[in-house]
């Protein structure tokens, strides 16, 4: 063990910023509805994204029923399954996880975990929920709206996005879907300058960027990714309802639809899909990066272990958050583009997987000569690497351009997609939900319920999508209301089919046990204390819990080492918090 | 305890299931068995590095989980071990990437042989175009399609006079013989998917999009649409049908060309 002699002087440069006054509410209104703390904020989102995200269940119950028993549910039209799908895909990749992990653990731990009183720009901070809350209003009016919400699928592919052939494509649904995509991005925008800026510009005395947990250094890049990436959904969305409301052709050619001509011409519906994943993949590792964060800390914190290779961790983060950027094409390997793009696409595609691996050993390494509480955040954090690495290495298939032309648009896709970027992110959701409630709320979420909860939703998940890439290597494409009679549905896929319908209805069910806990601790839950985890980073050096307006009281917390400084030998404990001064130079400074 | 066991549960009955489920691929029925077995070394390598951290993931939990008095060992970084693990990454990267690259410049090569058969999607229907007997199919424009020329084939264009059209019927194709698949569309995106050739491609109404292959097996085989095309998606089959070279040109014979088409039209 080296000992690298400092002194407080050396490794605490002065404060850069002055410690600002901060609105203060006068009324009930200003500190519960219209709050502009940040904690509160977080609370809003992340409520707002719960609510959301059980629509999206049972969308998704309602599709595997007509997957599972084709027919049998009269009211699950072909129409109405293809609004499922849509609606099921939107909510949970935009509105449920992008709104919890940037706007809900963005907000609650940004500054918390930086030592800051609040964010940067507490009135442009509350505008992004109430923007947020108006576009997820505006996405539930389609269910309401003649015609019902648009079935063009997540991707919303044009031209039949905008067309009678699809469902709500020439009644409101397609209308008010962009509309609220406009409205989730303005809002979002908003939101993520305060996340970027507070990183930069709120840090506590001693917080250098490279002292950071990295729960900040995912959400951070994310969020740096999601102001890049958004806007070519934006000017998508507004070019498309521009199409469709005032008959311009940026994504329409000469079509004849039902034996008719159509008054466009000379736009080009792959343009669309260019500028759809130029967004569209950047939003995968949106998702990715924060939970990448999360579970780091999550990992450190239950095995009592420092981060193995933090700064390759923070490298990693990085480097795929840019790389992110040059691989959007994967997903159109067979969208008619010029094919000779599949050399550089795959490519690309496939050099992310060496920083991302990177990341997988040095989580399991973590785990390596610790002293791994099998926490609930833990078995979460468990759960994570298993279905991530399963979820990764099909990512590998499908980039690797030949391999994927076979798999794409089959069930293999969805099994994929769902495993690495829907049921791991999750895993890390639920786990940091376990592992901050306490701080949220200064009780322990039951137990037992919890214990539960994890087993359910871990093996039924994979239960769910495991087998469901075989279904996709026989053939089976995605995105059809029924298969019918043909060689790539024999009778043993029908089969396997219930048998997913069965699993998926369980694993939605025991996400009420969750939600029941999180309503039945607030009362009953054990008492936390300000500390229960006996973690490193500042959220659990707050001098009261839950933390009040303001964060810290008089003094701003002043910070003395990284994150990481679990069983420090020679130590009196486990851990020494982020802010506690370094007398006796036991801990290595970590980077100077 | 009980995690550890769960982990390695996992892991093997991923693999037991793999190697005994009954959901495999169809028997392939054109040239690209270099597609799948592009697919079987990713299956071995992906198959290799899962297996691999499940079980090292149990084992640090089944060793290093939490017992009264234990302490972490405390190692911030071993850069000779991130190194090596980045290299060894690396390779495997390169195992796979390699074969896929040099396959997938097979698939965008069309051989100056294939004969060029087009296929027309609109909603929520298949057809077809082949070449006359001058072996060259003429243009067409989506602007041109009317109910007598559904694949708005250029009138003008002598080139297109002598193509054979099929209308909403079945296509077939000569087996051993390269095609190439020239796509079209005259409303929405729509993806010409058969599943025992392997290949697949997106029709993009406005431009005309490609992909080749050589069928190797005789027989009836089925279309699917991979691209949602609207609620009539599921719908959309047809049939193609590999056939010996005397039965194609028995059936070629029965075929109606583009100027018969119009006249019995008119």
């Amino acid at each position: 063990m080296v000992n690298i002699p400092s002194s407080i002087d050396d490794t605490v440069p002065a404060a850069e910023v002055e410690d600002v006054e901060l609105y203060h509410p006068h009324s009930w209104w200003t500190t519960y509805v219209f709050s502009q703390d940040a904690k509160v904020i977080a609370i809003q989102y992340s409520m707002t994204a719960l609510a959301i995200g059980l629509v999206a269940l049972v969308l998704s119950w309602l599709m595997r029923l007509q997957l599972g028993f084709p027919g049998y549910f009269s009211f699950i039209d072909a129409e109405r399954y293809y609004q499922f799908i849509t609606m099921h895909g939107m909510i949970m990749v935009i509105y449920l996880l992008t709104a919890l992990f940037l706007g809900g653990f963005g907000n609650y731990l940004i500054p918390l975990m930086l030592g800051a009183r609040d964010m940067v720009f507490p009135y442009a901070n509350m505008l992004s929920y109430w923007l947020y809350l108006l576009a997820v209003l505006v996405l539930v009016a389609g269910f309401f709206a003649p015609g019902g919400p648009t079935g063009a699928g997540w991707t919303l592919y044009p031209p039949q996005a905008v067309l009678s052939g699809t469902p709500g494509g020439q009644d409101w649904g397609i209308i008010l879907m962009l509309t609220s995509l406009i409205l989730f991005i303005i809002g979002f925008t908003m939101g993520g300058l305060n996340y970027v800026v507070t990183v930069l510009q709120g840090r506590a005395r001693g917080m250098t960027l490279m002292r950071m947990p990295l729960t900040i250094w995912g959400i951070f890049t994310a969020t740096v990714m999601a102001l890049l990436a958004f806007p070519a959904l934006f000017v998508a969305s507004v070019m498309m309802l521009f199409d469709r409301l005032l008959g311009t052709s940026f994504f329409m050619p000469a079509i004849v639809e039902m034996g008719e001509q159509l008054q466009h011409g000379g736009g080009s519906p792959i343009l669309f899909q260019h500028l759809f994943w130029f967004f569209g993949h950047p939003e995968v590792y949106i998702v990715a990066l924060p939970a990448f964060g999360i579970v780091s800390d999550l990992i450190s914190t239950h095995a009592r272990k420092n981060i193995f290779g933090y700064r390759m961790m923070v490298w990693a983060i990085v480097i795929i958050g840019a790389l992110s950027f040059i691989v959007w094409a994967h997903h159109m390997y067979v969208s008619g583009m010029n094919p000779n793009f599949g050399f550089f696409f795959a490519t690309t595609t496939l050099i992310i997987a060496v920083p991302t691996a990177i990341k997988v050993y040095n989580w399991v390494l973590t785990l390596w000569r610790g002293d791994i509480h099998l926490t609930i955040p833990m078995l979460f954090a468990l759960g994570f690497i298993v279905t991530f690495v399963n979820g990764g290495l099909t990512g590998l298939f499908l980039g690797n351009v030949v391999v994927d032309v076979p798999l794409s648009d089959t069930m293999f896709v969805v099994a994929h997609f769902h495993m690495v970027m829907g049921v791991a992110p999750i895993m890390v959701i639920f786990g940091a939900i376990y592992h901050w409630y306490p701080k949220i709320t200064g009780r322990m979420l039951n137990d037992v319920m919890g214990r539960i909860h994890f087993w359910v939703t871990f093996l039924g998940a994979y239960l769910i999508f495991f087998p469901m890439h075989y279904l996709g290597l026989l053939g089976a494409p995605r995105r059809y209301y029924e298969l019918g009679e043909s060689a790539v549905n024999p009778p043993s896929a029908h089969d396997l089919n219930v048998f997913i319908t069965l699993m998926a209805l369980t694993v939605g069910a025991a996400q009420m046990l969750f939600l029941f806990n999180l309503f039945w601790s607030l009362r009953n839950g054990k008492e936390a204390g300000g500390n229960p985890w006996r973690a490193t980073t500042l959220e659990w050096q707050t001098p009261t819990t839950p933390p009040p307006h303001g964060n810290w009281g008089k003094d701003l917390p002043v910070v003395y080492r990284w994150a990481y400084d679990y069983s420090v030998p020679g130590a009196p404990e486990d851990f020494i918090p982020q802010n506690q001064p370094n007398p006796d130079r036991i801990s290595r400074e970590h980077i100077s | 305890m009980a995690v550890v066991l769960i982990l390695v549960l996992v892991a093997v009955a991923s693999v037991l299931f793999h190697l005994l489920s009954p959901w495999w691929w169809t028997p392939i029925a054109s040239n690209w068995h270099y597609i799948d077995n592009t697919i079987i070394i990713t299956f071995w390598i992906t198959g290799f590095v899962f297996t691999a951290v499940v079980l090292f993931v149990a084992y640090c939990v089944f060793r290093f989980r939490h017992k009264p008095g234990n302490q972490a060992h405390y190692e911030p970084e071993n850069r000779k071990l991130e190194f090596w693990l980045a290299t060894v990454t690396t390779i495997g990267v390169v195992a796979m990437l390699a074969p896929g690259l040099f396959v997938w410049n097979q698939f965008v090569t069309v051989p100056k042989e294939a004969t060029e058969v087009e296929v027309v999607g609109q909603q929520w229907l298949w057809n077809f175009r082949l070449p006359g007997a001058n072996g060259q199919l003429g243009t067409s424009e989506t602007r041109d399609v009317t109910a007598e020329n559904p694949l708005g084939v250029n009138k003008n264009d002598p080139a297109g006079l002598d193509d054979i059209i099929i209308a909403g019927g079945d296509l077939h194709i000569p087996v051993d013989k390269p095609v190439k698949m020239l796509l079209r569309s005259i409303d929405v995106l729509h993806d010409f998917y058969v599943p025992e050739f392997r290949a697949k491609m997106d029709m993009v109404p406005g431009m005309v999009t490609y992909f080749w292959f050589t069928p190797t097996k005789t027989g009836s085989f089925e279309i699917l649409c991979a691209e949602l095309c609207g609620v009539g998606h599921p719908q959309m089959r047809g049939t193609v049908v590999v056939d010996t070279p005397e039965d194609y040109q028995t059936w070629l014979e029965q075929q109606q060309t583009f100027t018969q088409m119009m006249a019995t039209a008119n």
